[in-house]
């Protein structure tokens, strides 16, 4: 069973792109956790600890993702947590994508991408327990 | 990790070892069972409190406010929401954190979502071996809180100390449809959603039905008014619970919950024996044959036994 935490950082409000999501990642047959907006990283990091989730998909849409991104990684990683398939969706431009690559995010999904590319991608990259 | 350090790690409280052991019990797995089979033996200290009721009652507010209450009294408290798997795909949305976030900001609580994974009763599979988890990891209660429940899902009657049955005002009827079901199991009542029209009537209708059920042991539950989302009435609940946990102890009740955990281990394991053995290798040839035996007219019961002596006649699975 593939477990996700569904993750909505910072100030941006807008969660129905997270929502369409988990219900995509929840009809594919996957346990998805959604804990609402305006999460802190430590709080992110916690409920991906505490629910020991495969899958880390995070949705910005308020272009702090410079920020907030990195500072989620570095807490999963000072956790020992870095067998976590990190995804991060939202609106993020494509001049950030290779500092997202860089700090540890596995893939960025931009708008409009289709919700089976998605799924598939986790199916396929979701590591072993 | 391997099942002794994780073993280990929940014994001392590490939050990974127990996040990690949780999911090897959740996928019900060889190393899932060998885990919650060594942690049952440190089990028993713990207050295991479930919280029940019909869906939008409020569970998730009211154990988010019984959990920070608990807290000032300086308890640590596990926490495990079930929420229901889809019956066609298996996948799940576990939404109980978002009304838990400020008890699970504290550092001690920890809280985990489940999904009931196709189980029907209330909670998953998986629910003991999580609750002994918990338990033997040292946090002082534990708090359990079944899917929106309304007559069947009486599940938590077996593992729970304690188990609050919680209503909410308009649901008139609804208590009625209800009476026969988690009604029954109830040690303590509690009305949320306290400031809405109707909650007289609610507690009227409740304790004119509780006063045609009695406990054999004496205990008379009492209905407790609350509005979970202001933590207000918390104390009551909470000495509504220390009551009822003095009572079990007066009473040695808690030994026999403890027997009949024991029993539904074993039963448990048998099932899952049973699985093991007929989906061997080599096995399926016998089971579809039994099958047809049946189809064709003969006795469901003596095909049972003659497949379990041609089974143990072979090896017992898992040794």
């Amino acid at each position: 069973m593939i477990r996700v935490l569904v993750a909505k950082p910072g100030l941006d409000g807008h969660d129905r792109g997270a929502k369409v999501i988990a219900r995509a990642l929840r009809d594919a047959g996957m346990e998805v956790i959604y804990t609402g907006l305006h999460q802190t990283p430590d709080q992110i990091v916690e409920a991906a600890l505490s629910e020991d989730v495969d899958v880390l998909a995070i949705s910005i849409l308020s272009g702090a993702h410079p920020t907030l991104v990195p500072r989620i990684m570095r807490l999963l990683h000072d956790n020992g947590m870095n067998d976590i398939l990190v995804l991060l969706g939202g609106i993020i431009p494509e001049d950030d994508v290779p500092a997202m690559l860089g700090c540890g995010v596995k893939h960025v999904f931009g708008p409009g991408t289709d919700t089976n590319e998605i799924v598939e991608y986790i199916r396929k990259n979701v590591g072993e327990r | 990790m391997d099942v002794n350090t994780v073993y280990e790690g929940i014994l001392a409280g590490n939050r990974r070892a127990i996040a990690r052991g949780l999911s090897w019990i959740d996928e019900g797995g060889v190393r899932g069972k060998e885990l919650a089979h060594r942690l049952f033996t440190h089990m028993g200290k713990a207050r295991i409190i479930g919280i029940t009721g019909a869906p939008g009652v409020g569970k998730s507010t009211l154990v988010n406010a019984l959990a920070l209450r608990l807290r000032q009294r300086e308890h640590t408290v596990g926490i495990l929401a079930v929420d229901p798997s889809s019956p066609f795909t298996g996948g799940a949305i576990l939404g109980d954190r978002i009304r838990m976030q400020e008890s699970v900001d504290d550092k001690g609580v920890y809280m985990r979502s489940l999904a009931s994974r196709g189980h029907v009763g209330g909670l998953s599979r998986a629910a003991f071996g999580a609750i002994t988890l918990l338990d033997a990891a040292g946090f002082d209660t534990i708090l359990v809180e079944t899917v929106g429940a309304g007559q069947a899902e009486v599940d938590i009657m077996r593992y729970a100390q304690t188990i609050l049955v919680v209503l909410a005002p308009g649901l008139g009827d609804d208590i009625q449809a209800i009476k026969a079901g988690i009604l029954e199991i109830g040690n303590v009542f509690v009305v949320n959603k306290s400031d809405r029209e109707g909650v007289d009537l609610t507690v009227r209708s409740l304790r004119g039905l509780l006063s045609l059920t009695s406990e054999a042991s004496g205990w008379t539950p009492p209905i407790v008014k609350t509005q979970a989302d202001r933590a207000m009435g918390l104390d009551d609940v909470v000495e509504a619970v220390d009551h009822h946990q003095h009572h079990l102890r007066q009473h040695h009740v808690l030994d026999d919950l403890r027997y009949q955990q024991a029993e539904n281990i074993l039963k448990q394991a048998l099932e899952d024996q049973l699985m093991l053995m007929q989906s061997a290798p080599g096995q399926k040839a016998l089971w579809d044959e039994t099958v047809k035996r049946i189809l064709s007219g003969n006795d469901a019961g003596s095909e049972a036994r003659r497949i379990l002596r041609e089974w143990m006649g072979t090896t017992v699975q898992g040794d």
